[in-house]
């Protein structure tokens, strides 16, 4: 098991290991859009320090900002201050934040199936493997 | 000078308690009060203090003497106060003595003067007057000299006047040190040339004339630079800043910081006084009444009064002084800790009374403002043409100013009581800057800054600049140089200035270079987009 911090961070060289959850989102059809019901912010061409949700403040993921109240984000079980890893097998680690927003918002698309990661489910996974006494 | 007087204690009426008479009374301010009270069963006279004139009237046995005396307060339109007093008597004794010392000081240097001017002169010539037939005659080189006497003379003689013979503008308590010790060295840098001429020239009748000369020469060059050390001791040293002194008034606190280099305590005052009349706004005795008048308040406020006890009348000598000192102490603290139960609501007056002057200076004020305003323009300068066309209604400034300044005057008197700076300006000193700023042609505003803020004591007339006798209290020695943490007042008869100095830290400055090419930013966003 990594240190938690560390795997939510890019350690240059080294392979990105993280505990993720595989959120599926049906996308809702509103006015000729198809919406997801959340907002993203982040990425390689943004400043990492002023996100409030990452642990380590050089994390230049994508991290879920807002989400709107029982929209199909919220229902499929997505939580703000999740980090993105994963859309539809594309990586997200490394993107830009308009890159970011394309993936996620592909017209041909109505299903996204995304891999989060959130630092409360390295902690359920530690108490899980080491059970308290 | 104040005055306490007690008297004995005296029973009012027989078959009630033992009761306190205080009869004090002072003569600050000529405000006269006699406060009596008494603890009477059954008078119908009972505890409001009253007043009675004459500081030596004795209380009578008189019932009625409640209503018959009169109650006398405030002072006479002809008064003058003890300090006016003092301060008359101090500037006649003050001004002769020290007249005395300037001028045998004065006489001093002008004899010192002379005697190593004369010097080098008396060299050249003595040898003429003494051997004229054995002195070889002076070649070219030796005349040349003569030359270089003269012109070395002749600056010595301007240096000096310039240096030392400016008016003075202070008496020091003391004298200073280093004119004292340059003094002496020149006397007896000029005592041991005289000797060696007389042993070895004088007595010897020498015959070389320009060795007599050329020592004649050193005498002025070596006397150039004493005059040159001169500079450095008395003027340049100061000059680099060293000490950083706090000004403080004690009247009203007003505070001043001043950068001094290295002087002694007398010198550093006198650099310090000369920028209190420049910097420090006029000293104005009205503006402290009302504090006065509170802190009188709050000791009129409890009286101690010792009933069933022995009151110590005098003061007693040896051991018995402990009771007095103890009874005075408890007195003390008991007044202190009635003081601090009661609930004072001075604090409620004071602000009141402060927001409601604060509003009535700045009615007034506009009402100023407006009728200056108003009178200026009904003022025009004449150009040059028409002073020759139409000679008749033509004024010069002060008439100008007299013609416009009654529309002005009331405005200006009101707002004058009102910020209590009315015996700063006379009616006449008034006219005068009014004709003063027609000629200039200042506006209304430049005419009325001079009245609307407190100025610095320079800016009013001659008779205000009150204290011009100083006098400088100090633990230290006066001629001891300016340390750290040094502490000295000047008092003046109206007030007192505080002094106290600090040491100027040492800097270290170390340089950091910057390329100006380095100057380079990025733009740093944080966008979000809802999907």
């Amino acid at each position: 098991m990594e240190h938690p911090k560390a795997s939510m961070s890019y350690i240059p060289g080294q392979p990105v290991t993280a505990v993720v959850q595989r959120i599926q989102i049906q996308k809702l059809r509103q006015d000729n859009n198809l919406i997801l019901g959340f907002s993203i912010g982040g990425g390689i061409d943004q400043d990492p320090g002023q996100n409030p949700f990452s642990g380590d403040k050089t994390d230049k993921g994508i991290y879920v900002t807002r989400i709107t109240p029982s929209g199909p984000a919220q229902d499929a079980g997505l939580r703000m201050g999740d980090k993105i890893m994963q859309v539809n097998g594309w990586d997200m680690t490394m993107v830009t934040h308009d890159q970011a927003r394309k993936r996620l918002t592909k017209k041909s698309e109505d299903v996204v199936r995304l891999l989060v990661t959130r630092r409360s489910l390295e902690e359920a996974v530690k108490q899980s493997m080491c059970p308290k006494p | 000078m104040e005055d306490f007087g007690m008297q004995s204690p005296t029973v009012m009426e027989a078959g009630d308690e033992v009761v306190e008479v205080l009869e004090v009374y002072k003569t600050v301010e000529e405000i006269q009060e006699v406060i009596v009270t008494t603890i009477e069963e059954d008078s119908n006279t009972n505890s409001p203090p009253v007043a009675s004139s004459g500081p030596g009237r004795k209380t009578s046995q008189d019932d009625n003497w409640g209503e018959t005396t009169t109650a006398v307060t405030g002072t006479s339109e002809h008064s003058l106060s003890q300090e006016d007093i003092v301060r008359i008597t101090k500037d006649l004794e003050d001004s002769v003595g020290l007249d005395c010392r300037r001028y045998f000081t004065l006489t001093l240097a002008v004899i010192m003067g002379l005697l190593v001017f004369l010097t080098p002169l008396a060299f050249l010539v003595l040898p003429h007057l003494l051997w004229p037939e054995k002195l070889q005659s002076c070649g070219t080189a030796c005349e040349g000299l003569f030359i270089s006497v003269a012109f070395k003379l002749l600056i010595l003689l301007l240096a000096v006047w310039a240096l030392f013979f400016r008016p003075p503008r202070a008496g020091l308590p003391r004298v200073i040190v280093f004119r004292a010790l340059l003094a002496v060295l020149v006397l007896l840098f000029v005592v041991s040339y005289w000797l060696f001429y007389g042993v070895r020239i004088l007595d010897s009748q020498d015959e070389n004339y320009q060795g007599i000369v050329q020592y004649a020469v050193s005498l002025v060059d070596a006397l150039l630079f004493i005059h040159y050390l001169a500079i450095v001791l008395l003027e340049l040293r100061q000059l680099q800043p060293c000490f950083s002194v706090c000004v403080t008034r004690s009247t009203d606190g007003e505070m001043k910081h001043y950068n001094l280099g290295q002087l002694s305590i007398q010198r550093a005052a006198l650099a310090i006084l000369e920028h209190y009349y420049c910097d420090f706004p006029v000293h104005n005795p009205a503006l402290l009444s009302a504090s006065k008048s509170r802190a009188a308040k709050h000791l009129a406020g409890l009286k101690v009064y010792n009933v069933d006890g022995e009151f110590p009348a005098a003061p007693a000598e040896g051991p018995g002084n402990n009771a007095a000192a103890g009874l005075a102490h408890s007195q003390s603290r008991a007044m202190i800790a009635a003081a601090a139960r009661r609930r004072d609501t001075s604090h409620n007056e004071l602000y009141y009374e402060e927001a409601e002057h604060e509003r009535r200076v700045r009615k007034r004020r506009a009402r100023l403002v407006v009728a200056v305003e108003e009178a200026f323009t009904h003022i025009k300068r004449m150009q040059e043409e028409e002073q020759k066309k139409a000679p008749g209604d033509v004024m010069d400034p002060r008439e100008a100013a007299q013609a416009i300044f009654p529309s002005m005057a009331r405005a200006l008197q009101k707002y004058l009581r009102t910020t209590k700076q009315q015996h700063c300006h006379s009616m006449e000193s008034i006219q005068q800057h009014l004709a003063f700023c027609i000629t200039n042609n200042m506006t209304p505003k430049a005419f009325l800054e001079s009245y609307l803020t407190p100025g610095p004591t320079l800016q009013y007339s001659r008779d205000h600049w009150l204290a011009r006798q100083w006098t400088l209290i100090s633990e230290a020695s006066v001629t001891s140089g300016l340390k750290d943490g040094t502490v000295f007042l000047l008092k003046c008869v109206d007030f007192s200035l505080v002094v106290t100095s600090k040491k100027i830290p040492y800097i270290q400055m170390t340089e950091e270079y910057i390329d100006p090419k380095s100057h380079k930013f990025v733009l740093r966003l944080q966008s979000e987009t809802s999907v």
